[in-house]
């Protein structure tokens, strides 16, 4: 890896002040690190957040479940909270990567990272969280852009993540076998306004499939037709038809788990 | 940065953004850690820090700043194995050797998580982060199974019955 600094500071103030040039937060590492080694990333200076106190935590607030940025996903998966509130995000937290990479990922870092595959994106746009950062709250419908993007502006912080308690959440997907990536997730919550449905893993971003919303509310999912979008994913791992396709059985897959 | 390193403590005098396994192998010449890819994924670099396996190809120096750290050359000697990698010789679970060291490691965090009774289902799904090229597994999920009862008789993990 080319030479870069690295700071290791010991609050969210001096993070962000320390935040210049060609800088990266550093989470778990589970992303960034990989992708230094390769050439794909390069940075001056990296942030490791891991020594700042207020970044970690789950806590119920009011109809919220609220994670810090640098919960891991083991943490998230074994926590008593999750499991008893939401407990399908919990089974989510304990489908990503293999047990090492639960570990070491955290949620601050999966959701600033974006990547079009990768399993939290689709959880906190169907539980309609609300991002917490150094400079304010974004809504997750806002939040995704598309592959890797994100409405986060240069230096900005995500503190924590706030996923709205639903009455009902349940995620399918079907892993990549090697790399455990989602060639299709499909997120279903249910809240008293309706269902929301996020897709990850087909398209260049998540993204709410609302035909589906609308087929479930309606009560008639035999009606909805096949997923249809501009930016399906195909690669040698799999077609974009293919995955349209894993996208329903997923859709159904989770509806299942959602009844149960 | 001091960091523990099979029971020693050392200064670490290199630069923090150094990966783990550089400084294990290439500043410490503990070459049993082994690196098998660059993508994360194959676990042949999996050591303890601070007891919990992680991969060392993807941590750097800088986040082990005053962990403890343990190798494969820590865990136990030639003449007196640690019971999991007794387990490895006595039940074949290795060809090559390649990928040996990181199953060790994680075998250990198998039954210290899972207890002397872990089912195969549970060991080959905690060794999703763990590539073999050679032995097709079976004799892995063997020696782990074995080992985890070993590690029991050896008061390393408690014996009663655990999920
Ligand atoms: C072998 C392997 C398998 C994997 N499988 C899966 C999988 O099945 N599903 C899945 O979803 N993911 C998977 N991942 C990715 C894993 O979950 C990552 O850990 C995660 O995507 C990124 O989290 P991190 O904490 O490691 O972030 P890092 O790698 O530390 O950072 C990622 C990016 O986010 C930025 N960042 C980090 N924290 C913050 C913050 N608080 N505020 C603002 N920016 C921040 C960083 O600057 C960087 O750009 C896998 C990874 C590996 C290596
Ligand atoms: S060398 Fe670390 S996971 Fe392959
Ligand atoms: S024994 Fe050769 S890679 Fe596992």
């Amino acid at each position: 890896m080319p030479a870069f600094q690295y700071l290791r500071p010991a609050s969210l103030t001096e993070a962000i002040g320390a935040f210049r040039g060609d800088a990266a937060y550093l989470a778990g590492g589970h992303t960034l690190i990989p992708a230094m080694k390769t050439g794909l990333r390069a940075v001056e200076r990296l942030i490791d957040l891991s020594a700042i106190p207020d970044l970690s935590g789950i806590e119920r607030r009011g109809d919220r479940m609220v994670v810090g940025a640098m919960v891991r996903h083991a943490a998230v998966a074994h926590s008593p909270l999750v499991q008893a509130t939401i407990p399908g995000l919990a089974r989510l937290a304990a489908g990503i990567g293999d047990p090492q990479v639960r570990r070491r990922g955290t949620l601050g870092g999966s959701l600033a990272n974006n990547d079009p595959a990768a399993d939290y994106p689709a959880a906190a746009l169907a539980l309609d969280a609300t991002i917490e950062t150094d400079r304010g709250t974004h809504l997750a419908d806002d939040f995704f852009q598309g592959m890797f993007a994100t409405a986060l502006a240069e230096g900005e912080l995500i503190r924590a993540v706030a996923f709205r308690i639903p009455q009902a959440f349940a995620y399918a997907k079907f892993r990549h076998p090697a790399s455990r990536y989602a060639l299709a997730g499909v997120a279903v919550a249910r809240f008293g306004e309706g269902p929301r449905v996020a897709v990850t893993g087909v398209a260049a971003g998540v993204f709410r499939w609302t035909e589906a919303e609308r087929a479930i509310a309606a009560g008639a999912l035999a009606s909805l037709g096949p997923l249809e979008r501009d930016d399906l994913i195909g690669d040698l791992h799999a077609s974009a038809e293919y995955r349209a396709h894993l996208a329903r059985v997923m859709l159904e897959r989770a509806l299942e788990e959602l009844v149960r | 940065m001091r960091i523990r390193v099979n029971g020693e403590t050392f200064d670490a005098a290199v630069h923090p953004g150094t990966l783990l396994v550089d400084w294990l192998r290439d500043g410490l010449g503990l070459t049993g850690t082994h690196v098998g890819c660059t993508t994360s994924q194959c676990g042949a670099c999996h050591v303890m820090v601070d007891g919990e396996v992680v991969k060392s190809c993807t941590i750097l120096v800088g986040q082990c700043d005053g962990a403890d750290v343990t190798t494969i050359e820590g865990l136990g000697t030639p003449e007196a194995l640690h019971p999991m990698q007794e387990a490895f010789r006595t039940a074949h679970g290795l060809q090559c050797g390649f990928c040996t060291p990181g199953m060790v490691m994680a075998g250990i965090a198998i039954a210290r998580t899972h207890g002397a009774h872990v089912s195969d289902e549970t060991i080959r799904h905690e060794l999703e982060g763990n590539l073999c090229r050679c032995t097709g597994y079976q004799n892995i999920v063997a020696a782990i199974r074995l080992g985890a009862r070993a590690m029991a008789e050896a008061g390393l993990i408690p014996a009663a019955e655990n999920a």
